[in-house]
């Protein structure tokens, strides 16, 4: 059998074959999320509540200032950053077979990401002045 | 012939039908399920900043949805979902910092969680409907 990881090195062969493969990286994007999203989350709900029965005026006049700009960019950024690594691990939990588990975190991913730039680019619009 | 063997009564684990949840873990499967119904509210919180982005009108048909019963209820059940996920969030990184194992901690956050969420949650709402 033409097998040159007979060559590999114990190490090499035994690189990602343990059942997570991988997943430092993951866990510590999500805790890093969540630690950014509580400050992110408190300054949300904040102005939500700011906010509150003021028009479209009021949430531009708010929304077009740089500082909130930044901000709410950054909020949607990491909230959808995180949102999408916790359901790929809520979906490899529940999904056993394979292609489904596959098929439905590539959907999530790429729905997560789609609404994240929209949320970025619309906010952008507002801010730039529509 | 093989006789079948006598079935052994060993211990099973927790059989989640019949095993009486302790609070510590309804609030962890509560924070799994908040964190999916964040997720799906994020449509409705990239709803508002798009219709912005389209203008008065369409903003106008977002606040109309969002004034609407069906709105209120909405809103605040992301609310309530928010503000226990952040809290029991916390809690979760404090675990993973090595802390709050303890059972009388573990009891202590349980509480810390559920009041917090109520304390945000009705004060994030008499602030809003006051304004
Ligand atoms: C709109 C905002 C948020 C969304 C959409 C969201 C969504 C999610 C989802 C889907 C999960 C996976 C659940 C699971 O694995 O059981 C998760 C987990 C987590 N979330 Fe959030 N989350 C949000 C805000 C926050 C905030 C503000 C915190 C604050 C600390 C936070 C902390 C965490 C932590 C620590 C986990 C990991 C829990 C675990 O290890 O099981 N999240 N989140």
């Amino acid at each position: 059998m033409f097998a040159p990881s007979n060559l590999r090195s114990p190490l090499g062969r035994a690189r990602g074959l343990g059942a997570a493969k991988e997943g430092l990286h993951h866990w510590w994007l999500q805790r890093l999320t969540s630690l950014a999203l509580i400050p992110l989350t408190v300054w949300f709900a904040a102005t939500i509540v700011g906010l509150a029965g003021s028009g479209y005026e009021a949430f531009v006049a708010w929304l077009s200032d740089p500082c909130t700009t930044a901000v709410m960019v950054g909020f949607l950024a990491v909230t959808f950053h995180h949102a999408q690594s916790g359901m790929q691990v809520v979906i490899e939990d529940y999904v056993s077979s394979h292609s489904w588990r596959l098929a439905s975190i590539i959907l999530v991913k790429f729905v997560c990401y789609g609404l994240a730039i929209l949320g970025i680019v619309s906010t952008l619009i507002v801010s730039f002045g529509a | 012939m093989t006789q079948a063997a006598k079935p052994v009564s060993r211990p099973l684990s927790p059989h989640l039908q019949v095993y009486r949840l302790p609070l510590a873990a309804w609030l962890s499967i509560t924070h799994r399920i908040t964190g999916v119904g964040l997720t799906i509210g994020t449509v409705l919180l990239t709803y508002w900043i798009v219709s912005a982005a389209y203008g008065p009108d369409a903003y106008a048909r977002f606040a109309g949805f969002i004034g609407s019963p069906i709105g209120y209820l909405l809103l605040f059940g992301f609310s309530v979902a928010l503000f226990y996920h952040l809290c029991n969030g916390i809690r979760h990184l404090f675990w993973d910092i090595g802390m709050n194992y303890e059972i009388a901690e573990t009891k202590r956050a349980n509480i810390i969680v559920l009041l917090g969420t109520v304390v945000l949650t009705a004060g994030a709402w008499l602030l809003a409907l006051a304004m």
